[in-house]
């Protein structure tokens, strides 16, 4: 292995001035259950490592005075899963960042790392942008955001531009009668890599749905926000036509390859299979909300 | 390059070592610390077998950098025992024969901790899940799981 520094820094400011500086030759370090397997493959031999937990705004889950959450993109799995009132407000968001890894892979795996690292099968993803959040990024030319689904560019590619970090993740307030799903189809039941994975958030007012997203992972070269899907659904009361017209939506945006996990024909079928499992999960969770 | 200074606490005491930016923690207490109860079966956070507590949470040590020890406490299975006493797990293990090699049996142990000060009555689904990162080449899981679940009751009927 060539030289290698690490460094902590404790301002994000520093952070961005070492990536900078690094001009592509540094990583950024938040729970490493991707960097440092990539490392040890020889696949990435960074000059600098940054490690980005120091940083109070890359490891705090605050709740925003809208009523929102903001997660720093370093938080993990654990650390959320222990917030007294995120998994009441956002249960599907945490079920899809809790079901990275093992026990001890929640322990560092971040919902930041998740979507830096650019899988199309990444859990935490279709759940974020079912729940429309919102990342902040920071670079040497100052801070802006852009919605979770503009992030991936392809797999494992994103749109951050060079020096940029990404800082937040920020999840819009919760109207009354709103929750949320992630359902994800893999061949075991514990610690493997979805096939199909279909997040879904819904607002219900007496029976009918007044706001719906819908985020389809593993199925295309980057995670999808159906709108398509989220249209079916919206004036609905969730009745079989609705439920149909959405999974339709889900299986026409699919655009997924055929490997040794999922044939193409496979993984298009699930896709509508589980918009309704993962819609009925969230309708029901938002009927007691 | 020059090591880096990192002081920590290890098993309750205060530490200070020198390590390459790039060594694994794994690598830094089975080496220059001496304490290899942590495996390396995998080194890419798949078995467990390093499993340690970081600050209260379990992690694989592979996965992390020796470096980011600096000012955490980390917990290790060589803690685990009060001097000659067993921890109840630790007892029930070896009670109910639940290691074959023993290979994995650290990282069990210091998972299995970890669920019972969390969850001093898991179900049996619980204990498999939460220990679904311990892989056992001895496929001895379900003596592992049983001698968990009997800890737990005991435990519970001792406090």
């Amino acid at each position: 292995m060539t030289e290698i520094r690490y460094i902590a820094p404790s301002s994000l400011e520093e952070a961005i001035g070492a990536y900078a500086a690094a001009a592509g030759a540094a990583r950024i370090l938040a729970g490493g259950t991707d960097l440092l397997v990539q490392m040890r493959a020889g696949v990435v031999s960074p000059g600098t490592i940054i490690d980005i937990k120091k940083i109070a705004e890359a490891t705090g889950i605050e709740e925003t005075p809208e009523g929102g959450f903001r997660l720093g993109a370093a938080v993990s799995g654990a650390a959320l899963a222990e917030h007294p009132r995120f998994g009441q407000a956002w249960p599907g968001v945490l079920e899809a960042v809790n079901l990275i890894g093992s026990t001890q892979v929640q322990g560092r795996a971040s919902p930041g790392g998740n979507l830096c690292n650019g899988s199309p099968a990444g859990d935490s993803v279709p759940a974020m942008v079912a729940a429309g959040a919102v990342v902040t990024l920071q670079g040497p030319n100052g801070r802006r955001t852009m919605p979770v689904e503009a992030f991936p560019a392809g797999p494992g590619r994103t749109n951050l531009a060079p020096g940029e970090i990404l800082v937040s993740f920020t999840l819009p307030p919760r109207p009354k009668g709103s929750s949320d799903a992630y359902l994800r189809m893999i061949p075991r039941t514990e610690m493997d890599i979805a096939v199909v994975g279909v997040g879904v958030n819904l607002t219900l007012e007496n029976g009918t749905v007044t706001a719906a997203r819908v985020g389809l992972g593993a199925v295309a070269p980057t995670v999808l926000l159906v709108e398509a899907a989220a249209k079916a659904l919206i004036g609905s009361k969730l009745e079989e036509a609705a439920l149909e017209a959405a999974a339709e939506a889900c299986r026409a945006a699919c655009k997924p390859i055929d490997d040794k996990r999922g044939t193409i024909v496979y993984r298009t079928k699930v896709a509508g299979v589980l918009l309704k499992r993962t819609v009925a999960i969230a309708a029901e969770r938002a009927g007691r909300n | 390059m020059a090591k880096m200074h990192v002081a920590t606490t290890i098993n309750g005491e205060p530490e200070e070592f020198l390590c390459e930016p790039h060594d694994s923690m794994l690598d830094l207490l089975r080496g220059a610390l001496g304490l290899t109860g942590a495996k390396e079966g995998c080194g890419t956070g798949d078995c467990g077998a390093c499993s340690i507590m970081l600050d209260g949470r379990l992690v694989c040590s592979c996965l992390m950098l020796a470096p980011e020890a600096e000012g955490r406490k980390i917990d290790t299975i060589e803690g685990m025992a009060q001097g000659e006493t067993l921890h109840p797990l630790q007892q029930k293990f070896l009670e109910m024969a639940a290691l074959q090699c023993g290979i994995c049996t650290p990282g069990v142990l210091m998972a299995s901790r970890a669920l019972l000060e969390r969850n001093p009555d898991p179900t049996e689904t619980e204990v498999r899940f939460w220990l679904a990162g311990n892989l056992c080449r001895c496929t001895g899981y379900d003596k592992i799981v049983r001698a968990v679940l009997e800890t737990a009751a005991e435990m519970r009927g001792a406090a």
